[in-house]
């Protein structure tokens, strides 16, 4: 069914201008080329109407009808061999390491600012820097306990870091259910190509999360904290809580006491001891931050300072998140680890920077602009792809508000054979693991694959036309 | 069990109910004007009134149509957005309902409600509905019974559960009440009602077939209808699944299971009023009700399980606390999205 497909420049995951098939994709291709093209649309058809009827959905703003979509999926795999995978675990392993302990500093000691390894102004100018949060001591010193960072891979099949997501990483879900659903369209492909399972992950969330309970009890009650039924990630929350066992909770569900939290039962109130929250800092308790949020709990905050409640994550990491932290992130690699960092970031240029703004502003239309707190694919320029007046308008931003603001040049991800409208095409991808930080580091082998589904476009978010794929980890090479 | 999650499950199954029992309704009452002869537009709108007042929502259909013709009120009961209890918006509360305890119900049951949910919602409903109402009726109840198999083949029967069982027979219970009354006003105020000639026999008949209670009444009366015996057995029989009686004890042990208290003492309101309204039906004579007048009694039927439905949400559910405004609540979570870097 690939006979027609073209690599059309650029770095072509599955196959190599020169050599065909590359080695990891022989087996996958070989039973692939077996099917028929009636047999393949059966497939992807029952897996959307799966999808659909089993609520897999993500909710669509602004529609008065609560329309919900189905996140696109495309059934070619995208496939890892052992060696990349085992490269791109211990590079993430030494990154979240890195950014935990960079965490740690800022809310301490603040060394790394002493030393000047990273200008205090950058830092203090931090949007989500959490300043009463300083001096605090988290549970087991793990701030950021769930991560997603999100990776690339340039033309010459490099991998590279674009950004770190140490809030609220989402998509998790999407990983586990593509799984399911590629094992119920292919069940015999697993076992002969040999495949890294996923299934564990709830599990390991779960251990991560029982690490951190106060007091070192053993038995805590955990809950999930979710904005509610209307957030963008509701399927998401309610997958996890139901994979783990655990209760999930909004805002309204919860209640203070003499500083311990306490869920609202039909047998009274019970204790709280972990919170996982899909909240962000700002919702978190309308007492310390955003006065009028509703999603929240009041004196939340109080009971995490007492001690007598852990959150996942911490408050405060959003910090990390901010794109200008990313820019030093090779930087606390070598001053806290004293490594080379394993996986190199993409060249970014500070606007802040004197002679970096200099050279943003001179070649705008040959670089990514991007917000330092914006996500999702907003507040971004892709200068090779925007209009003018667009470019004019980054000028005016960047020059307003330069510390908002970093550059990067344009990255041609990587492509991937992709089904659309009925023939196979490259679409450029992108990768997000999950990092989880408890007793050790664990990564779910693969992450989230996703992938933009509109021709030539580089951006993979869903609210963007984006899709997503499997992602498969081999156990071996070939 | 969260109080929240409680009462989204006690919702689904009453919405559930509600959308199965209004389907009914209209479905045999659409079916029975086939059978009637010389209707003018008067008769008509008089044979339409007393089914929107069956589903108690008679203020709000009149405030948007001046006349009950028969267009008026399927479309009232059947698709139209605006009426709360229609069976549109009865599918949509009960799905929404779900999602929000996506965790807590089984696979099976989140997938058949989210399939008529999606339904429902297709231009297709509309198609079925203009192809045939009596198979777009069809695919509505069975809907709703296949709901009410799955979960009780599939769900644990704990806490949650009798919360789905006291939704559902709440609503039961408040439905049978209200198509028997539809009636009431071929009766005497009070007292028996005499024999009924052959038209009315038909009408009566519609309001067995409303309730899925045409095979329960001839297997125990034979084929002769009669209004006495039609209240008795909707009303007392003690083992048919909709007739009043049924439906509270199965509230009554559903409420005894949730609370823990024993047969014949209560902890909380919501068991008092159950157990004594069931004990009223168990020692009372369908005579009696008559002699009160059956529309006076369907009233104060009505009002003691809207009163059992208050106890149970003031036991369980309500804590003192304060309720923010829905709307905002809407907007922040979608601004929590925006402003949420890791989003998708």
């Amino acid at each position: 069914m690939l006979k027609k497909y073209k690599v059309n420049g650029g770095f072509d995951e599955m196959l190599c201008a020169t050599t065909g098939v590359r080695g990891h994709y022989q087996k996958f291709h070989k039973s692939f080329e077996k099917m028929k093209p009636a047999e393949f649309d059966a497939k992807r058809e029952a897996i959307d109407t799966a999808f659909l009827r089993q609520g897999i959905t993500f909710n669509v703003y602004g529609d008065a009808q609560g329309a919900e979509k189905i996140f696109p999926f495309d059934l070619l795999p995208r496939i890892i061999p052992q060696k990349e995978w085992e490269l791109l675990e211990r590079g993430l392993a030494q990154r979240i390491t890195a950014l935990n302990l960079f965490l740690h500093d800022i809310y301490h000691e603040q060394k790394i600012l002493k030393d000047g390894i990273i200008p205090e102004f950058y830092v203090l100018s931090a949007r989500h820097f959490r300043r009463e949060f300083v001096g605090f001591n988290v549970p087991k010193d793990i701030y950021i306990h769930i991560c997603g960072t999100d990776l690339i891979r340039d033309k010459d099949g490099n991998y590279l870091v674009l950004e770190d997501n140490g809030r609220c990483p989402s998509g998790v879900s999407y990983v586990l259910e593509n799984r399911r659903a590629m094992k119920r369209a292919f069940p015999g492909m697993f076992e002969g190509i040999g495949v890294r399972p996923v299934e564990n992950y709830a599990q390991e969330l779960l251990k991560s999360l029982k690490y951190i309970a106060p007091h070192g009890m053993a038995d805590p009650t955990v809950v999930l904290l979710t904005p509610g039924a209307y957030n963008s990630a509701y399927f998401e929350h309610t997958y996890l809580a139901r994979q783990m066992g655990i209760d999930i909770v909004e805002g309204r569900d919860l209640l203070l006491k003499d500083q311990h939290v306490f869920m609202r039962t039909t047998k009274g109130l019970k204790p709280v001891h972990v919170i996982y929250r899909r909240i962000d800092d700002d919702f978190i308790d309308p007492t310390v931050f955003r006065k009028d949020s509703m999603l929240g709990v009041p004196g939340l905050v109080n009971a995490y300072r007492a001690g007598n409640v852990s959150l996942a994550n911490s408050i405060g990491t959003g910090l990390a998140d901010d794109k200008v932290m990313y820019y030093f992130v090779p930087r606390m690699i070598k001053y806290y680890l004293d490594q080379d960092p394993i996986l190199p970031n993409v060249p970014t240029y500070l606007a802040s920077e004197k002679d970096d703004m200099k050279y943003i502003l001179e070649n705008l239309p040959n670089l990514v602009v991007k917000a330092a707190n914006e996500s999702g694919g907003y507040g971004m320029l892709m200068g090779p792809k925007a209009s003018k007046a667009e470019i004019e308008k980054f000028r005016k931003l960047v020059i307003a508000e330069p510390r908002n603001y970093i550059a990067q040049p344009m990255i041609y991800l990587s492509q991937h054979p992709t089904y659309c409208d009925g023939k196979f095409e490259g679409r450029h991808i992108d990768l997000r693991p999950f990092i989880l930080s408890g007793e050790r580091v664990s990564i779910i082998p693969g992450g989230l694959t996703r992938v933009a589904l509109t021709k030539g476009s580089l951006v993979v978010n869903s609210s963007q036309g984006g899709g997503s794929k499997d992602t498969w980890v081999l156990y071996g090479d070939e | 069990m969260l109080s929240r999650v409680a009462n989204s499950l006690y919702w689904m199954a009453r919405y559930i109910e509600r959308a199965e029992n209004i389907a009914r309704i209209v479905d045999v009452n659409l079916q029975l004007l086939l059978d009637m002869r010389n209707l003018d537009e008067k008769k008509l709108i008089e044979y339409w009134e007393p089914i929107v007042q069956a589903t108690g929502d008679d203020e709000a259909f009149f405030k948007a149509h001046p006349h009950a013709t028969g267009q008026a009120v399927t479309e009232f009961l059947v698709f139209q957005p605006e009426n709360p209890n229609s069976i549109f918006q009865c599918i949509c509360s009960a799905r929404e309902n779900a999602r929000m305890v996506r965790d807590q119900i089984t696979t099976e049951l989140w997938e058949e409600l989210n399939r008529i949910y999606l339904f429902i919602r297709s231009p297709e409903a509309r198609k079925v509905w203009d192809r045939s109402p009596s198979e777009f009726f069809q695919e509505i109840k069975s809907a709703s019974l296949h709901v009410i198999g799955i979960i009780n083949a599939t769900m644990v029967h704990d806490e949650g559960w009798w919360f789905v069982q006291a939704g559902q027979f709440l609503e039961r219970a408040d439905k049978t009440t209200r198509i028997l009354d539809v009636r009431h006003r071929s009766l005497p105020e009070r007292g028996l009602p005499a024999a009924i000639n052959q038209t009315e026999a038909v009408e009566w008949s519609a309001v067995l077939r409303s309730c899925s209670a045409w095979d329960a009444y001839k297997t125990i009366y034979g084929a002769d209808v009669h209004p006495r015996l039609i209240a008795e057995l909707l009303l007392l029989d003690d083992s048919f699944p909709r007739s009043l009686r049924f439906c509270v004890r199965e509230l009554n042990r559903a409420v005894r299971h949730i609370s823990g208290a024993q047969e014949g003492y209560f902890c909380n309101d919501a068991d008092k009023l159950t157990g004594r309204f069931l004990a009223e039906l168990q020692f009372s004579s369908v005579e009696e009700f008559f002699e009160v007048g059956l529309h006076q009694y369907l009233d104060d039927a009505q009002l003691k399980l809207n009163n059992i439905g208050v106890a149970l949400f003031n036991a369980y559910i309500y804590q003192p606390f304060h309720h923010p405004d829905e709307t905002h609540m809407v907007q922040q979570e979608e601004q929590q999205q925006q402003s949420m870097k890791a989003e998708l």
